[in-house]
């Protein structure tokens, strides 16, 4: 799982805060710190299905699934085990 | 926050005669200090906001001294441009057509934004209707992802969940007709010697629901500061006809009818005023939810919603930023 967290904290870092990640902590919350809109958890979705192949189906676009660090990794693992 | 004693939609309730007189003065004297022109151009739709610009413009610096611009195109609902003859000619304004569809053409809009749903529905063909819907906010907890709902032209409906590239193509698209339409006021805005009267509600203003440098642009916007419950107010008192005060709104954007709820907002308009309101004046979810008969949780999520699109559209509202102050140059009137 850490290897998920670092791909998507590259790609958080690299795509949304050009290369600073002073203070994004792995559990963060995207949509607190203001990191991520509308558009950018569509972003993140594109990045973790082609990175991780995995489909992010409509009842899975949740907070609790995507607003850190941590559970994005959490919850690409969990599907990586089915 | 604190409750509001009374809370309902009389909140709401403004003195039309009132407000018409300072919104009146106000574009009077903005077209004499601040913009030195001669009369507005305004964009007319044949919905409640821009007629009741309309009326206000005429109003303002009398009929003589504005011009109605109707712009219809290819995906224009059927009764776009009769209501928009109706409300000139209830105002004697002078109205000029252009319709666009040959613009939009000739910089690929139809071609563009149907290659963009074919992303997500293959068969899709320019003789298809479609538009672009998000699930309800008050059924759906999570992020919500837009959809196209595609029609073929036996009537059978074919539903897609936007990737991004086809969601952002679309938007991009799509907003060739705001920007086209812009293009048109300031070309007649200039060989009139003319200022542009933009045409969002408090609403839209407030949540970003404009094209930037399309509908966003104007030189004054009248009713940006107006709920929409208030500006069906003003029209009332300033005699819109009865048939534009009763359509139900639409984006006309897109070729299959759309509401403004289906799309961007998350409940129908008379609600989300109030929600709109309660946020801005600290009123609680609770007593906001008993007014207009959901749940307090559904209306918190109504208010963090507001403020996501708060923050996701705060690009729309920058002026260009510049990396040094110009000082000789004052960008206030």
């Amino acid at each position: 799982m850490e290897d998920i967290k670092l791909k998507v904290r590259g790609f958080v870092v690299d795509n949304f805060l050009f290369g600073n990640a002073n203070g994004l902590a792995d559990d963060t919350s995207f949509l607190e710190a203001g990191i991520l809109d509308s558009t950018g958890v569509m972003e993140v979705v594109a990045f973790l299905e082609q990175q991780f192949g995995v489909r992010v189906d409509d009842d899975e676009l949740t907070p609790e699934n995507l607003d850190s660090i941590e559970s994005i990794g959490a919850f690409v693992y969990r599907k990586l085990q089915v | 926050m604190q409750p509001l004693k009374g809370f309902s939609k009389k909140v709401l309730e403004i003195d039309p005669e009132q407000e018409t007189a300072k919104i009146c003065n106000r574009m009077r004297e903005l077209l004499a200090r601040a913009f030195r022109r001669r009369g507005y151009v305004v964009a007319v739709s044949g919905g409640i906001d821009s007629s009741v610009t309309l009326a206000l413009a005429a109003k303002a610096v009398g009929p003589e001294r504005v011009l109605a611009l109707l712009m219809p195109e290819t995906h224009s609902a059927p009764e776009t441009l009769d209501l928009s003859r109706l409300v000139a000619d209830c105002f004697k304004v002078a109205q000029h057509i252009e319709n666009i569809s040959a613009v939009l053409e000739a910089v690929g809009f139809y071609d563009r934004y149907a290659e963009a749903v074919r992303r997500v529905i293959p068969g899709y063909d320019r003789n298809w209707k479609s538009k672009i819907v998000l699930p309800s906010m008050l059924d759906h907890e999570g992020y919500r992802m837009f959809s196209v709902v595609a029609q073929k032209p036996d009537g059978t409906q074919i539903k897609g969940r936007l990737s991004l590239h086809a969601y952002l193509e679309i938007v991009a698209a799509t907003n060739f007709k705001q920007r086209t339409r812009k293009m048109l006021e300031y070309y007649h805005a200039d060989r009139l010697n003319f200022a542009v009267a933009g045409t969002p509600n408090r609403l839209e203003y407030d949540q970003g629901f404009f094209v930037k440098l399309g509908d966003g642009a104007a030189d004054v916007k009248p009713i940006a500061h107006l709920y929409k419950t208030q500006v069906y107010q003003l029209a009332e008192y300033l005699g819109v006809p009865e048939e534009i005060r009763t359509r139900p709104p639409t984006t006309d954007t897109y070729a299959l009818p759309q509401g403004q709820d289906e799309f961007y907002f998350s409940l129908p308009l008379d609600k989300m005023d109030l929600c709109l309101y309660g946020k801005n004046n600290g009123v609680g979810s609770e007593v906001v939810a008993g007014a207009i008969g959901l749940t307090p949780d559904q209306v918190a999520r109504v208010y963090a919603d507001i403020d996501t699109k708060r923050n996701g559209t705060r690009y729309l509202h920058l002026p260009p930023m510049l990396v040094a102050i110009v000082p000789e140059i004052r960008t206030n009137p």
